[in-house]
């Protein structure tokens, strides 16, 4: 299978504090990748250097074919990114802001027009298309925010806690999303607080203390752990932290 | 270039959609310098003079007539020495005083011209203006009705002398200031803070990721201010020479030049603020705070620097804003052309290119 990233030896410090302790791992093309840990376990410092929002202190890293720290602008063009709060502009309409993501990432106004056109058809949200974003409810923004996050079509989708404050039958529906664009060839980089969601990922790496503990499917975690569920695995891996909360 | 254009046209419908932000950058130029021009500009009644009449004539006892007879003017005292004049100021009992020469109506007579000096208190000096402007203009429409009938004009010379603030520094001087402001609000105050709002969105991050540069977006991000601050600075200048008259004596051109180096000055100073706080509030304090205090009292704006105490006097000296009043009045007032101005301008220029540089630096730290 062919990698879409590859990091080796990423060591991310501040100060003294060391917040990702050589971490090491390829993420495959079209997979769903899992990336969990407690809060403060360094995973959204990982994910900021993989999104080019952060410089990692040592390591090899490469996303989507391009060095991270030569070829900055080629891996920005390549990726999408959905933060936890959607950051979607609510005094502006649907419309707009699909025009204004795309816009960003230089697609032609005919092609913005056209897929502005398909993504509203897909969400089924025609009779919102001129309501501003700020009028939605937060499942319609999170569904219109990853739509817009893989508007110009990249290769890897990284997404920070993206389902944060829905409630589960959203959440779900999200998900189905999510696998469409996995099916579509996108790679889906995840980070979630919810166990349940760490099932419906082909590949799930579990981070304590900025080192990664474990990493492999759900269903190998769970024999390897003699877990039932991943929630006990993460249970098991997180009492190892020195630093609790 | 695309890109770029999605950008501004989104910044443009933020200002468009926000009533406040409307309401500051159109409403609030209007209103300050109506406010300001308004205010200052008042009708003068009843004003307390003080008359030293050294040659108690017919003439003098006629002018002096003539005034109380105006209803502008009340006598309060007659004084016969200097000392009583600077007395009677100090007490704040008069606003003015006459002083009419010895031999007044023989002077008039035999050389065809006589003095009348006026003291006035400038601390307020556009209440002193006009004072000096209604006591010339009757004693002008006198001389005129005595050479009505006759061949050789006599001439009644008044010299008018201001105390406390002997340059008249702040006449118009509400023009400046006001544009100064204005265009402290709308460009650093504004700026920081709409910058603030897309990281408390969590919007800065996206662009980040997304493949626009940092300097396309903070370019995008202040381009429509500059345009809007422009626009501000035109509708300030109308205003003020529609309305209260003000004379635009140098070049309108030069004018809009050097607001257009304030602004970017002022710009710099917002993304600066913008790198350092993380919420609109704090951005909001900072700029009123950091900014708009300075502009107001520091500045020469309101209160003349020259009256402040030393330790202030040296603060003014990083004060942006008192460059940019200086030099467009003088442009305003004067006339001025560069080459008397470039002090200022050279000051202006050396702020605006260090805040430049610093808040890039800053913006890219924050990146790390």
């Amino acid at each position: 299978m062919e990698k879409v990233i590859i990091v080796k030896n990423l060591v991310k410090k501040f100060e003294s504090f060391v917040a990702n302790d050589n971490l090491t791992f390829d993420v495959f093309r079209g997979e769903i990748f899992g990336f969990l840990g407690a809060n403060g376990a360094g995973k959204t410092t990982a994910m900021k250097i993989l999104c080019g929002l952060s410089q990692p202190t040592s390591g090899e890293l490469s996303v989507a074919g391009f060095d991270v720290y030569k070829q900055q602008d080629k891996i920005k063009a390549n990726i999408g990114y959905m933060s936890q709060k959607f950051s979607l502009y609510e005094d502006l309409t649907v419309f707009e802001n699909i025009q204004f993501y795309a816009g960003i990432y230089g697609l032609s106004n005919k092609e913005i027009d056209e897929r502005a056109l398909k993504l509203i058809e897909k969400l089924g949200m025609q009779a919102m298309r001129k309501k501003l974003v700020a009028s939605l409810p937060l499942g319609w923004r999170q569904k219109l925010s990853f739509s817009i996050a893989i508007i110009h079509k990249p290769q890897i989708v990284f997404l920070d806690e993206p389902t944060g404050g829905v409630d589960p039958i959203t959440r779900r529906q999200f998900w189905d999303l999510i696998y469409e664009a996995a099916n579509d060839g996108i790679t889906i980089f995840v980070t979630t607080h919810y166990m349940d969601e760490a099932e419906y990922c082909n590949r799930v790496s579990i981070m304590v203390d900025g080192r990664i503990e474990a990493l492999d499917s759900p269903l190998n975690l769970k024999k390897q752990f003699n877990a039932e569920n991943m929630n006990d695995v993460f249970i098991q891996l997180a009492r190892k932290s020195k630093n609790k909360e | 270039m695309n890109r770029f254009k999605a950008f501004v046209r989104k910044e443009f419908y933020h200002i468009f959609r926000d009533k406040r932000t409307m309401l500051i950058l159109f409403g609030m130029p209007v209103v300050q310098i109506l406010l300001f021009g308004f205010v200052i500009t008042t009708e003068i009644k009843d004003v307390e003079i003080a008359v030293w009449d050294k040659s108690k004539d017919e003439v003098t006892q006629n002018i002096t007539n003539k005034l109380l007879g105006s209803g502008y003017f009340k006598l309060v005292k007659n004084i016969d020495n200097e000392q009583e004049i600077y007395e009677a100021f100090k007490k704040g009992e008069i606003k003015e005083a006459l002083i009419f020469e010895n031999n007044f109506s023989k002077n008039l007579n035999t050389k065809n011209n006589a003095d009348i000096q006026i003291i006035t208190d400038a601390s307020d000096p556009n209440i002193a203006n006009l004072i000096v402007s209604y006591t010339s203009a009757i004693v002008y429409s006198y001389t005129s009705e005595l050479n009505a009938n006759l061949k050789i004009p006599m001439q009644i010379k008044t010299e008018s002398t201001m105390l406390y603030n002997s340059e008249m520094k702040s006449v118009f001087m509400f023009v400046p200031g006001t544009m100064a402001m204005i265009l402290m609000l709308v460009s650093a105050m504004i700026t920081s803070i709409a910058i603030t709002r897309e990281k408390e969105l969590g919007t800065m991050e996206v662009l980040l990721v997304s493949p626009l540069k940092v300097s396309q977006i903070i370019i995008g991000k202040v381009a429509p201010y500059v345009v809007l601050s422009i626009i501000n600075v035109i509708t300030i200048i109308a205003l003020a020479m529609s309305i209260f008259h003000m004379p635009i004596v140098g070049s309108l051109s030069l004018l809009i030049g050097v607001s257009i180096l304030f602004i970017f000055m002022a710009l710099a100073l917002g993304i600066l603020i913008s790198t350092v706080t993380n919420d609109q509030q704090t951005a909001m304090m900072i700029s009123m705070f950091a900014l708009m205090l300075p502009t107001i009292l520091l500045s020469g704006f309101i209160f003349p620097i020259e009256n402040m105490p030393k330790i202030l006097q040296w603060l003014t000296i990083i004060i942006p804003p008192k460059y940019y009043i200086n030099a467009i009045k003088d442009i305003m007032l004067k006339g001025s052309d560069l080459s008397y101005i470039w002090k200022d301008v050279a000051v202006l220029l050396a702020m605006t290119l260090i805040l430049i540089g610093l808040s890039i630096k800053k913006f890219k730290i924050r990146l790390e």
